[in-house]
């Protein structure tokens, strides 16, 4: 039974919470309602932006001037495939990470980790050199292996997290039974790590989805995903507050919604074990 | 030839246009007004050339540095590219852009570009971009309040001091209403837009003549030093984050009684559907102050096309439909007068329709012919260029002065620290960059 909490501190406790809430989310609220406002409106004073009249035009502007299927597609095809590819290199590899470990498995770790460490700029020019060699400059499929390999540390890390959580004795016990390798991984294993497969993969769509320097400077016109969309609203010469938040809000509508729908299985895979 | 052989060659010719007319050429630029009606009206040169542009649209600073990563590599990404009066004749030096001494034939009329316009676009004498509009800067002032104050509002170019004389007058926080608001926002292209024709106007340069910097000399002291005073007196609050699009905003709003800025602000301060003072607004030169050298900036936003780019004549052609007089007046057609492209040809400045539409068009032609970027100062110097220097390095010593400026306008360090620090680490990058020993 769930020990009772006293009213005041439960009061207080909840107070906090909505107030960081609040505060974390009035940008994005913000944004949602200069989106719908005129140009010339979104930039009088807060109380005078709420009072303005509600306006769909901005919307109907970026529309107009962008082709925001193509950036939108981009983006799916970039998160999920290099969600996928890295889920594919990340679960052998975090299983024998996790359950036949060497003694520099942990070395190997930090090493992969301490890749992202190194600011991407550094590495700009030998990547992109590489990719107008190989011919992959503006295309998806370079988007996508750029990414794979710059979320695979992280991937990799959170499921050797979460497979270190299922005790070693059932995969033993698979073995006793005479699974292979493969069955043990997709009959056993994975099963078992659905939670946290489910959240590592949302994260990684969630930082596939965000990331911006690679897809900024590795794309041009045709594999230009929704950052690159949402950056061609931003101006120093001119004001395109309205036209820039509507852009904003189209971008992040997608993944927003599908964290809003998965919420409660992202914090789940994310604050607990697998078997717990 | 025979009849034949003739048909031949022409059927010949005609698939070879039909092969150049199948280009599709990709044209990176940045989000400014100008640019976006040159998007909107780029379908009926489309629909001309039989070619096709693929739009890469871009913050300034993330274009610029894109691009820079596209050329330097020899990527070919881009076959047009947006370009500004500053990395134009670095970059044409470096044999990264196109020679287009050549553009558009006779019909095109180089000559009717602004002599320093073309000047500036041009290394060694070769044209390597072609201007998209330019700018200078100069004062905009709320002629309402002027009245109110009984202030008769210049004619002739004031001194700084005068200025500030007359921005006490005006300054009325109560009523929601700032002195003057300049830029703060740390950036060679923001705050120092400002700060470099100011120091100009007090006497100072970036470098002498060996290339040494200058940046703790008593002439920018002066400047800096009236620079954070008039700020901190008659500035609105927080002015350190605004820059050009926070200060067009608040004399939009009409939260300012002046502003010294760019010239291409004026179409949108007067357009009554985006500003609320349009009918409030008049302008002056920017104040000088020991010198009238270099006191409006001078800034041009051009296209140039990649050496890397696959498809050159189509792009010339592109360039030459979208610079053009032709083009200019398809704008004020289709879009109205005030919103032309400004600062480029000297026949849009002859064209009566212009200028009864834009009140503020023969200021900014003014401002535009009396920017010498080449004499920019009242001592000699080894550079061209007003609010920057022509070099590679003057990004990151610009950014660094900035940033040390906007620290001392919010009161984290002193006017002296602040150059202080700057003219130590202008002289690190210019002995690193082989300047000086």
């Amino acid at each position: 039974m769930a020990r009772a909490v006293p009213l005041p501190r439960k009061a207080l406790t909840t107070a906090l919470a909505w107030t960081i809430g609040v505060l974390m989310f009035f940008p994005i609220l913000w944004i949602g309602i200069l989106a719908f406002r005129t140009e010339v409106d979104a930039i009088r004073p807060p109380l005078q932006v709420l009072a303005a009249p509600w306006t769909t035009e901005s919307f109907a502007a970026v529309q107009q001037r962008s082709n925001y299927l193509r950036h939108f597609t981009n983006s799916v095809v970039i998160a999920l495939g290099s969600t996928a590819i890295a889920l594919l290199v990340a679960i052998p590899a975090a299983w024998s990470m996790a359950f036949v470990p060497s003694r520099r498995t942990k070395n190997v770790l930090l090493w992969m980790l301490s890749t992202k460490m190194l600011p991407p700029v550094g590495v700009l020019i030998p990547i992109y050199l590489i990719f107008r060699d190989a011919g992959l400059l503006d295309t998806r499929t370079g988007l996508v292996i750029v990414l794979t390999l710059i979320n695979l540390p992280i991937v990799v890390w959170m499921l050797y997290t979460y497979f270190r959580e299922i005790p070693a004795e059932i995969l033993e016990a698979a073995r006793m039974d005479g699974a292979t390798l493969r069955s043990e991984l997709l009959f056993v294993l994975l099963p078992m790590a659905v939670p946290g497969i489910a959240s590592t993969v949302l994260l990684n769509v969630i930082l596939a989805w965000n990331e911006a320097f690679w897809t900024l400077n590795l794309s041009a016109a045709r594999a230009a995903p929704l950052t690159a969309f949402i950056a061609s609203y931003s101006s120093p010469e001119g004001l395109f507050y309205a036209k820039l938040s509507a852009a904003s809000i189209m971008a992040i509508a997608p993944i927003l919604l599908i964290g809003w729908v998965s919420q409660r299985q992202l914090v789940r895979g994310l604050t607990f074990g697998a078997v717990k | 030839m025979r009849p034949k052989t003739s048909l031949c060659a022409a059927a010949a010719l005609a698939v070879a246009a039909g092969g150049a007319t199948a280009a599709e050429l990709t044209i990176a630029t940045v989000n400014n007004a100008d640019m976006i009606i040159m998007q909107r009206l780029s379908p009926q040169w489309e629909e001309q050339s039989g070619h096709t542009l693929n739009w890469v649209v871009l913050e300034e600073n993330v274009l610029r540095q894109r691009v820079t990563t596209d050329i330097a590599t020899g990527g070919g990404s881009f076959d047009i590219i947006t370009i500004g009066s500053y990395e134009t004749p670095i970059w044409g030096a470096q044999g990264w852009l196109v020679p287009l001494d050549d553009i558009g034939g006779e019909d095109y009329d180089l000559d009717d570009i602004f002599e320093p316009v073309r000047a500036g676009l041009s290394a060694d004498g070769t044209l390597f971009a072609v201007p998209f509009y330019a700018e200078s800067s100069f004062t905009f002032y709320r002629t309402d309040l002027f009245e109110a104050a009984g202030i008769e509002a210049p004619t002739e170019q004031i001194t700084y001091d005068e200025f500030r004389e007359i921005v006490a007058q005006v300054h009325d926080p109560d009523n929601g209403v700032f002195g003057t608001c300049q830029r703060g926002k740390p950036g060679w292209g923001e705050n120092m837009a400002f700060i470099g024709p100011l120091v100009n106007a007090f006497g100072g340069r970036w470098f002498d003549m060996d290339w040494n910097p200058q940046i703790d000399s008593e002439e920018w002291r002066n400047a800096i030093t009236f620079y954070v005073d008039l700020m901190t007196e008659f500035g609105p609050p927080g002015a350190v984050s605004n820059g050009h699009n926070e200060n067009r905003a608040l004399f939009a709003e009409g939260r300012c009684a002046t502003w010294i800025d760019a010239t291409s602000a004026a179409g949108y301060i007067f357009n009554p559907n985006e500003s609320t003072v349009a009918d409030r607004t008049g302008f002056f030169p920017a104040p000088k102050q020991v010198t009238d050298r270099g006191t409006g900036w001078f800034w041009a936003w051009a296209l140039a096309i990649p050496s890397s780019s696959q498809n050159v004549d189509a792009a010339k052609d592109f360039l030459a439909w979208a610079t053009s007089r032709e083009y200019i007046e398809l704008v004020g057609e289709t879009e109205g007068w005030v919103a032309v492209p400004p600062g480029t040809r000297v026949s849009t400045y002859e064209n009566p329709a212009y200028i009864e539409a834009a009140p503020f068009a023969e200021t900014v032609r003014d401002a535009i012919l009396a920017a010498d970027p080449s004499n920019p100062t009242a001592e000699p110097v080894p550079y061209t260029g007003i609010q920057y220097v022509s070099i590679p390095e003057f990004q990151g010593i610009g950014n660094f002065v900035g940033q040390q400026i906007a620290a001392a306008l919010a009161g984290q360090q002193s006017v002296e620290d602040a150059l202080a620090a700057s003219q130590a680490f202008a002289e690190r990058e210019m002995r690193r960059a082989g300047y000086i020993q």
